[in-house]
């Protein structure tokens, strides 16, 4: 019984000598600050910051080569705590948001073709550019809400992708895998989107889509300095973004939305309050 | 209005070889064997069969719907996991016995990983262990064959590898063989679990899988040769201690593991060269275990290990891609 | 003989009887040709002809762009209508010289006959170049590129590819029976070009009446007739060569690393065309087959020629079509209408019905390795699948993606359905992507 005792307690004791011992003599330096850096950042590893993950980017922060305000999950207040840790000025971004622009899904957009094979938009892309008629417009495998770190992407029941404001963190991934350059990086406190992406003629874009835009111009006539027309396709001007809404109404397509009455048909998110409260990072 | 075309990618046509279809033939191929179980075991051969299929079934059912994703009964292997669960079962199983095997094989052997495809290890290996760890004494009560209509009442009783084992670490020595034995334990007039008894029928159901190529040769030659060749060499060192390569084959869950279980294809490896190691690797271990082990049959764990070493297998035994052989020019 | 072949591979269904006995027929001029500037590997043609400019047969409509270019020509004398894009074969609306046929179907003036053997290999090449020839096996590469190996590549094969392993297609089959002694010539034309003593034509065993007819007229001309085992893909370069030769050309190799250059035996008949008689590539054969045709045919067909009047030639439609498919079934392309024009690379015309298709949903990976066990690059198909829908695009590089040749022997055989092929290809690209960023 005793050397038991004796035994199983002296290699115990052995273990965490030897065990302190190592601590000591290989410990790694790390600068205090990277660690406190570490604190600060959402640990999602987004890659946003153009960093390999949080760890990398609190490392290059306190050497003195990244920027702090890199962070765009992180936002405003990260951006804060980094700049206080560092000992600077906390001179940002404004926080920006992703939006699909497009609200042509399966009910309101023709098919080119029936497609067949994986379920994913480049792929699809990939086959005769599309199983779309319209050019620019969404195709709704969800290519886009795979990536989204943040789940801040849904795919409505008639294949439709619809982004969060609320969720999303702007760090724009789905931007990069969308093979249509149908996600625009918007404001975080814009909510009135022309919701379309094709610069087709509005006869064209009139035969293939519902809710497309025409290029009538009534927008950039109602409110001429929120609106611009570039190749027959309108865009919020978004330095006016407070003026833009008075044109929703007058869209003939409605194909100009203000996300505060609510997201695009099929959505299930919860129309946004502004100024938006972002969930996400700190 | 005419129906638009359908666009994809190349190749256009399929061989019309679906999932459901393999796991059906695999059914069909385990048919013979579970005729035979019944006519030796009698009724509850048949309530166990019954039982672990179709809990198997409503395990998954259950599971898919808590994990929100879509019902898959449809492929078939499920009701393949459960036929295969009841094979592994002792005759005298009570329900209780194969109602949890089933809801561990598919539960905790199956669905917790994703589903189908996903596991590491064999379903069913993984509920007989846990079996055979919770409750040794009902999963080693064995019973003599009683075959149906001869009038003998079902007894229990030792398998053929139960005696060899207990005998070798008793007496150091083989129990005599009383001669015509190795014919009883091929058609399947043995004491064992119900899908073991009868080689024959196996035989038979693997020579269909062979035929509908759902099998390849590379896992089952593997793994009988080289219980053959490792069981053979100890025989012939001592013939009086260890037993023959024919009874090797004969006995236990061999036929079954090495045709039917150790050939699960998700969790085996995907080549060639793989399976050949996964088959030796099986087969050592499985005679090793029999010989040497604590539990007279090794099948069950010699493939669950070599489940366990396939991603490595895989990882080593790629082949050689076209154009890296070198150019005589 | 004796048979050989490669390892890996499989033999889906052949359904070739539809169409292998009969005989070629010529499609009649549609009212309206589309001539594509882009129907080659390589720079597109620029069109260099007018709206309302009358062209001859064969006159040049299209310079070549480069070295890896050819020129295109009109497929016959008529106006030019229009030079705007049309919908191409790839889905996409490209550049088209459209002639409206005037009737006369005149050859330009120029074309001149002329001694093969007396020429140099460099003047063959230039006539070859200047016919617009390319691969018509389906590939369409320029041929006289090919045939220009860089110094140091000694070329000591010539092997003629008889196989057309796709099921469904008969077109080579029937030019090797129709157009043996063109075939001949040509080859004899391309063994010069080369300066090679071998020459070789595989042909599949499932046309023993090509092998012999086509070995009969070979006998005591230097070109060996090979049978080879009816497997698909043996008409893929590389395991023709390794069939035909024990040759393997290195992963990321050309033919010519191991002294081998590779033409289809349609490219042979057009060489001997366009060097003994001055004639551009303006025709090829084509199958027009599948159970959504009325009578499938071996029809000789102008460039131009839209997919709908060839159809209409074979009796039309039978039933709805829900597929067309130009090429094979295994690697072909699916169309948007028959309002397509066939090119120089049309080598088939694939119609199925929604009843002929196999939709099988997409189910999870078994692991059953049967894509393994047919690849013919001996790769894994289902890892790199894997990997590459995970986004771990260097895991797929390093699994060798690369060394697809999209055959689609994997896919066929897959039980879960997962498009193997389709994957493999958005992890090439992907890789090709990330290497062009590095």
């Amino acid at each position: 019984m005793i050397e038991a005792v004796l035994s199983i307690g002296g290699i115990g004791l052995l273990a965490a000598i030897t065990l302190g011992v190592a601590a000591r003599k290989f410990a790694v330096e790390v600068d205090p600050r990277e660690l406190a850096l570490l604190e600060t950042l959402s640990g999602a590893n987004c890659g946003a910051c153009g960093y390999p993950g949080c760890s990398a980017y609190a490392r290059a922060v306190a050497e003195g080569k990244a920027e702090p305000s890199l962070c765009t999950p992180g936002g405003q207040s990260t951006l804060e705590k980094i700049a206080h840790i560092m000992g600077v000025a906390a001179v940002g971004t404004s926080p920006q948001v992703a939006v699909v622009l497009c609200q042509g899904d399966n009910a309101r957009a023709q098919a080119k073709y029936r497609y067949l094979g994986a379920i994913d938009c480049v792929a699809a892309q990939r086959i005769a550019d599309g199983p779309k008629l319209c050019p620019g417009g969404c195709l709704g495998l969800g290519t886009c809400a795979r990536v989204c770190p943040f789940g801040a992407i849904e795919m409505t029941a008639e294949g439709l992708a619809v982004i969060s404001r609320e969720k999303c963190t702007g760090c724009r991934k789905c931007v990069g895998a969308c093979p249509r350059q149908v996600i625009a990086m918007t404001p975080l406190d814009a909510t009135v989107h022309v919701l379309c992406n094709s610069h087709d003629k509005g006869a064209a874009v009139r035969k293939y889509c519902q809710v497309g835009c025409i290029a009538c111009m009534i927008c950039k006539k109602t409110v001429p300095e929120a609106y611009v027309i570039e190749d027959f396709l309108a865009k919020v001007v978004y330095d006016h973004y407070q003026e833009s809404g008075a044109a929703v109404e007058k869209c003939p397509t409605r194909c100009i939305r203000d996300f505060v009455e609510g997201y695009p048909e099929g959505s299930r998110f919860a129309p946004p309050v502004v100024p938006v409260k972002r969930q996400g990072a700190v | 209005m005419e129906k638009q075309l359908y666009l994809s990618s190349s190749p256009h046509i399929h061989s019309g070889e679906t999932t459901d279809k393999v796991m059906r033939g695999v059914i069909y191929a385990l048919l013979p064997a579970c005729a035979v179980s019944i006519y030796f075991f009698g009724w509850p051969a048949l309530m166990v069969l019954l039982l672990c299929t179709g809990a198997c079934m409503a395990t998954e059912a259950l599971c898919r719907k808590g994990m929100g994703r879509p019902l898959s009964l449809g492929d078939g292997s499920a009701a393949l996991t459960g036929i295969l669960l009841a094979l592994n079962l002792p005759p005298s199983s009570p329900w209780w016995l194969a109602l949890i095997g089933s809801v561990v094989a598919i539960g905790i052997g199956k669905q917790v990983y994703g589903g189908l495809g996903s596991n590491p290890f064999n379903p069913a290996l993984v509920a007989r262990v846990v079996l055979l760890i919770s409750f040794p004494v009902q999963m080693t009560t064995w019973t003599a064959p009683a075959p149906l209509g001869s009038g003998i009442d079902a007894l229990t009783t030792a398998t053929p590898l139960g005696e060899m084992k207990t005998a070798v670490m008793l007496t150091g020595r083989l129990p005599l063989p009383a001669g015509g034995e190795y014919l009883e334990y091929f058609t399947g007039n043995m004491a064992g679990s119900l899908g073991e008894v009868s080689a024959l029928a196996l035989l038979l159901g693997a020579g269909y899988l062979f035929w509908r190529r759902i099998l390849t040769w590379h896992i089952p030659a593997a793994y009988l040769g080289s219980v053959v060749l490792l069981s053979g060499v100890f025989w012939l060192v001592d013939p009086s201690r260890y037993p023959s390569p024919l009874f090797h084959l004969c006995t236990g869950g061999l036929m079954l593991g090495a045709f039917f279980m150790a050939t699960d294809m998700v969790t085996s490896p995907v080549t060639g060269k793989g399976m050949v190691i996964f088959g030796l690797g099986c087969g050592i271990i499985t005679v090793l275990v029999r010989l040497f082990g604590g539990y007279p049959e090794g099948v069950s764990f010699a493939i669950l290990l070599m489940n366990a070493a396939t991603p490595l297998i895989d990882r080593f035994s790629r082949p050689s891609k076209f154009g890296t052989v070198p150019q005589k020019g | 003989m004796k048979l050989k072949t490669f390892p890996g591979g499989l033999h889906p269904p052949d359904n070739k009887e539809w169409s292998a006995d009969k005989a070629i027929e010529d499609c009649p001029l549609p009212e309206e040709l589309v001539i594509p500037m882009s129907q080659h590997i390589g720079a597109p043609a620029e069109p260099c002809v007018l709206v309302g400019q009358q062209v001859k047969k064969g006159e040049v409509i299209g310079q070549a762009k480069g070295f890896v270019s050819v020129p295109v020509h009109a497929s016959t004398s008529g106006e030019v209508v229009a030079v705007e894009p049309r919908l191409h074969s790839s889905g996409r609306l490209l550049p088209a010289v459209v002639i409206r046929p005037d009737g006369e179907d005149a050859w330009v003036e120029g074309l001149a006959a002329c001694d093969a053997m007396a020429l140099t290999p460099d003047q063959i090449r230039e006539k070859i170049r200047a016919a617009g020839i390319v691969g018509l096996g389906g590939a369409t590469f320029p041929a006289h590129v090919k045939l220009s190996p860089p110094e140091g590549k000694i070329i000591d094969t010539l092997i003629l590819n008889g196989v057309e392993c796709e099921p469904y297609l008969t077109a080579d089959h029937r030019l090797m029976l129709e157009e043996t002694e063109r075939l001949i010539d040509g080859v004899t034309i391309l063994k010069r070009v080369l300066g090679v003593e071998r020459a070789f034509i595989g042909i599949e065993a499932n046309k023993p009446d090509a092998i012999e007819v086509v070995g009969r007229a070979c006998a005591g001309r230097g070109i060996e007739v090979q049978g080879l085992k009816v497997k698909y893909p043996q008409g893929a370069e590389k395991q023709l060569i390794l069939a035909l030769t024990g040759r393997e050309v290195p992963s990321g190799g050309l033919p010519m690393d191991v002294g081998v250059v590779v033409q289809n035996v349609g490219t042979a008949v057009a060489v001997s065309d366009a060097v003994r008689y001055g004639l551009p590539l303006i025709e090829r054969i084509a199958t027009v087959t599948g159970p959504g045709i009325a009578e499938a045919k071996n029809l000789r067909i102008r460039v131009g020629t839209s997919l709908s009047a060839m159809v209409d030639f074979c009796g039309g439609l039978q039933g709805d079509p829900a597929k067309i498919i130009m090429g094979g079934p295994m690697m072909g392309a699916t169309q948007l209408s028959l309002d397509i024009p066939a090119t120089r690379g049309t080598s088939g015309v694939l119609l199925f019905r929604e009843g002929d298709l196999a939709l099988v949903p997409e189910g999870p990976c078994i692991r059953c390795g049967r894509c393994v066990g047919v690849c013919p690059a001996r790769i894994l198909p289902t890892t790199i699948a894997a990997y590459a829908r995970l986004d771990l695009i260097n895991e797929a590089e390093e699994y060798n993606a690369m060394d697809c040749i999209e055959c689609g022997c994997c896919t066929y055989t897959c039980p879960a359905a997962i498009p193997l092929v389709q994957v493999i290809r958005l992890a090439k690209g992907a890789i090709l992507a990330k290497r062009r960023k590095v």
